[in-house]
């Protein structure tokens, strides 16, 4: 290393070290004790997760806020109710615990639940619809499968049925379906937004569920334009494959948070995912093959490769699936949900680009075709909404 | 009944905790490792873990301790009680581990309990040392100016309440500081007897005052009690002798609950409602209270054995209102 780059280096991190010995200054001196004196501590539990096994509730807590919380009590149902916990009753910052109460009870009943601190604050959960929780196993892993692929999988492979049909279509119309799938990739993307905020709600104040939904998307959108983008941009067949890839790869990510949400819902006992519902979400997926087959009509693509973009596409909401009705986690529900929503979003910026090709962007040819895109979203999801 | 109110801190905390009514799910290897680290209890238990030390304030004694005052004769003859009371900030523990920032007469939740006969004079040093305007309200006959309610005695202030006992019968003393009903929630009562001048028939005798707590100031109680600790005569049972007669003073300053019950179990008990007649009015196993009421309750058990007595409200009696006698054959 030459003497300049030294110099640089020495440069750039001088002020790390400064701000390290302030810190260890501020940290040893009475200033800390002397701004917080005289008020309580502010405590945060927030349960993430809730395991009934016949005759037991576990539940998993974790300290998202600043200070300690000591769990002295549970109430069940207005019943104070022994329980255990581990590994310490003091759960610390960021720290987790889990809460063992035998308790007899109800299926198909709503439970409540309250823990109570040593300061005497309640950390409440409400149990919707006591049913035991699933265990992984041959059963369980068959009924999530069967889920994801009357969810995803199916209904994307349909719609890459629509191949032929859009090869031989003129340039107009052709822009006509691109933009129907920016309509419908919009939708898809701001229904993951809300989904990833919806799923934050549920987070410990110190995850920043917010800033995790905006990092999640935006890291994604960012991190597949560094690698993909300039590919996507080219406007060859090449380009044009590149956009279906990252189609897939959206609607993959999407399906994924979705399989995630129908997963925990189902095993919550909370979807009756009956026929109705299962009807619904076959139709509104549907269109997701359309979207990733539009980009390519023009080109010949392999069978193989139209397989594999409906495997991107579809198979993710299997996984989803598994991981929601097994181990769900509302921190990773958020970032998937996030970096699905941000996928897309990279993914409507490609197209736009193809979309535009020879005829201009926006005409009213493509307009319309965004609105229609966007309606039969809608009025497809009437069908699966809750 | 909860009314809409400013965001305090504590609501603001459990907003979370409420959105995090998320999804439940599963992880199984972590089942297995949250039983293993734990020693296996006995199943399906209701009521709190642990134990509350007795060391700060001991129900069992409290129970039975009667404060008579320092006694001294007036020149007319008649006989002088006279007490010395403080209002005092404390942190009391009232169930195991969980903590309450009190306001207390004489450092204990109920405050001590004044027992004089049918015409004393009763004195009353008055010390607020705590941080809000307190007063002594007594129930009772008593001159208007010594009622405790246009008097406010502010902190680091004084008062003497002064009057005559009468009439007599079971009552109760609290703070009338306003607002109210928060100067009562946060523990300033205690129980007043005013004993007839013909004394009852002897009898092992009890003081039981039926309280809660909002630890989290939403307006209802986390923890019910007699005598403010959560299952303490469960944890530590009220030992008798079968065949004697108990005498039970009880008096209901539940907050924020409209009403408040006592049951016996494999017993019937007599009421003396108020405590002010010689006859009793009642004979049931039993009764409702509103707040502020307060009874004398008699019974005798013949048989040994183990009895528990709670609240009728399940809510209140799995809350930590209910606890145990155990009766016992002296022969043995």
């Amino acid at each position: 290393m030459t003497n300049r780059r030294m110099r640089r280096w020495l440069l750039g991190t001088a002020p790390l070290a400064v701000l390290a010995v302030v810190l260890f200054g501020v940290s040893q001196s009475g200033v800390v004790d002397f701004l917080r004196r005289g008020v309580p501590p502010v405590e945060e539990l927030t349960v993430e997760r809730v395991v009934l096994r016949p005759g037991s509730i576990r539940m998993d807590v974790v300290n998202g806020g600043p200070d300690p919380v000591t769990v002295a009590q549970v109430i069940v149902d207005e019943a104070f109710w022994e329980f255990t916990i581990a590994p310490d009753p003091t759960v610390e910052r960021l720290g987790r615990a889990t809460i063992l109460i035998p308790y007899p009870w109800v299926k198909d009943e709503a439970h409540h639940i309250a823990i109570l601190s040593s300061t005497g604050v309640t950390f409440e959960h409400e149990i919707a619809v006591a049913e035991v929780t699933p265990v992984p196993g041959r059963t369980y892993f068959a009924v999530f499968t069967l889920i994801g692929l009357y969810v995803g999988v199916i209904p994307v492979a349909i719609g890459l049925l629509w191949y032929p049909a859009l090869r031989g279509l003129d340039r107009r119309w052709l822009n006509f379906f691109l933009a129907l799938t920016v309509g419908l990739l919009v939708f898809l993307g701001l229904d993951a937004v809300h989904e990833a905020l919806e799923a934050a709600a549920a987070l410990a104040g110190a995850f920043q569920g917010t800033m995790l939904v905006v990092v999640g998307a935006l890291g994604a959108l960012g991190a597949l334009h560094m690698v993909a983008g300039a590919r996507a941009a080219r406007p060859d067949a090449e380009g044009r494959a590149a956009v279906a890839w990252l189609i897939a790869l959206g609607i993959g990510l999407h399906n994924l948070g979705e399989g995630l949400a129908i997963g925990a819902a189902y095993a919550l006992g909370e979807a009756a995912l009956g026929a109705f519902l299962i009807i619904g979400f076959m139709l509104h997926n549907t269109t997701e093959g359309l979207g990733i087959v539009a980009p390519i009509a023009q080109d010949r693509p392999r069978i193989g490769r139209l397989v594999a973009l409906g495997a991107l596409a579809g198979v993710p909401t299997i996984l989803g699936a598994w991981i929601g009705g097994l181990a769900y986690s509302p921190f990773y529900a958020t970032l998937f949900l996030a970096v699905g929503a941000g996928a897309i979003a990279q993914v409507v910026f490609a197209l736009w680009r193809v979309m535009g090709e020879g005829q201009g962007r926006l005409t009213p040819v493509t307009a319309g075709g965004v609105v229609a895109g966007l309606l039969i979203m809608y009025s497809t999801g009437l069908l699966v909404a809750v | 009944m909860k009314t809409p109110r400013g965001m305090t801190r504590r609501e603001l905390l459990k907003r979370g905790a409420v959105g995090a009514a998320g999804l439940a799910v599963t992880g199984s290897a972590l089942d297995a490792a949250a039983q293993t680290t734990h020693e296996s209890h006995d199943p399906m238990v209701a009521g709190t873990v642990g134990r509350v030390g007795t060391d700060d304030f001991d129900p069992g004694a409290f129970l039975g301790h009667f404060d008579y005052g320092e006694v001294s004769t007036l020149p007319n003859g008649q006989t002088l009680r006279e007490y010395e009371i403080h209002a005092i900030d404390r942190e009391i523990e009232i169930a195991p581990g969980v903590f309450y920032p009190a306001w207390t007469y004489n450092g204990q939740v109920p405050g001590p309990t004044i027992r004089a006969t049918e015409g004393d004079r009763i004195r009353v040093h008055f010390r607020n040392l705590g941080t809000h305007p307190h007063t002594i309200h007594f129930h009772g006959f008593h001159a208007a100016t010594m009622d405790g309610v246009f008097e406010p005695v502010l902190p680091g202030g004084e008062f003497v309440y002064e009057f005559d006992a009468d009439p007599v019968g079971l009552h109760l003393y609290h703070c009338h500081a306003v607002p109210l009903k928060k100067h009562i929630a946060k523990g300033l009562y205690g129980t007043y007897i005013v004993d007839p001048k013909t004394p009852r028939p002897p009898a092992r005798e009890m003081v039981m005052v039926l309280n809660g707590f909002d630890t989290n100031f939403d307006g209802g109680n986390e923890v019910y009690a007699a005598n403010t600790v959560a299952f303490a005569y469960r944890d530590r049972p009220i030992t008798m002798r079968r065949g004697e007669l108990q005498r039970i003073y009880m008096v209901n300053v539940l907050e924020f609950d409209l009403i408040n019950s006592m049951h016996l179990h494999a017993n019937f008990f007599h009421v003396y409602r108020t405590g002010t007649a010689g006859s009793p009015h009642e004979f049931t196993d039993t009764l409702m209270m509103c707040q502020g009421e307060r009874h004398i309750l008699e019974f005798t058990y013949d048989e040994p054995g183990r009895y528990m007595f709670h609240a009728h409200q399940s809510e209140f009696a799995e809350l930590g209102w209910m606890g145990h006698f155990l009766v016992e054959d002296p022969s043995v």
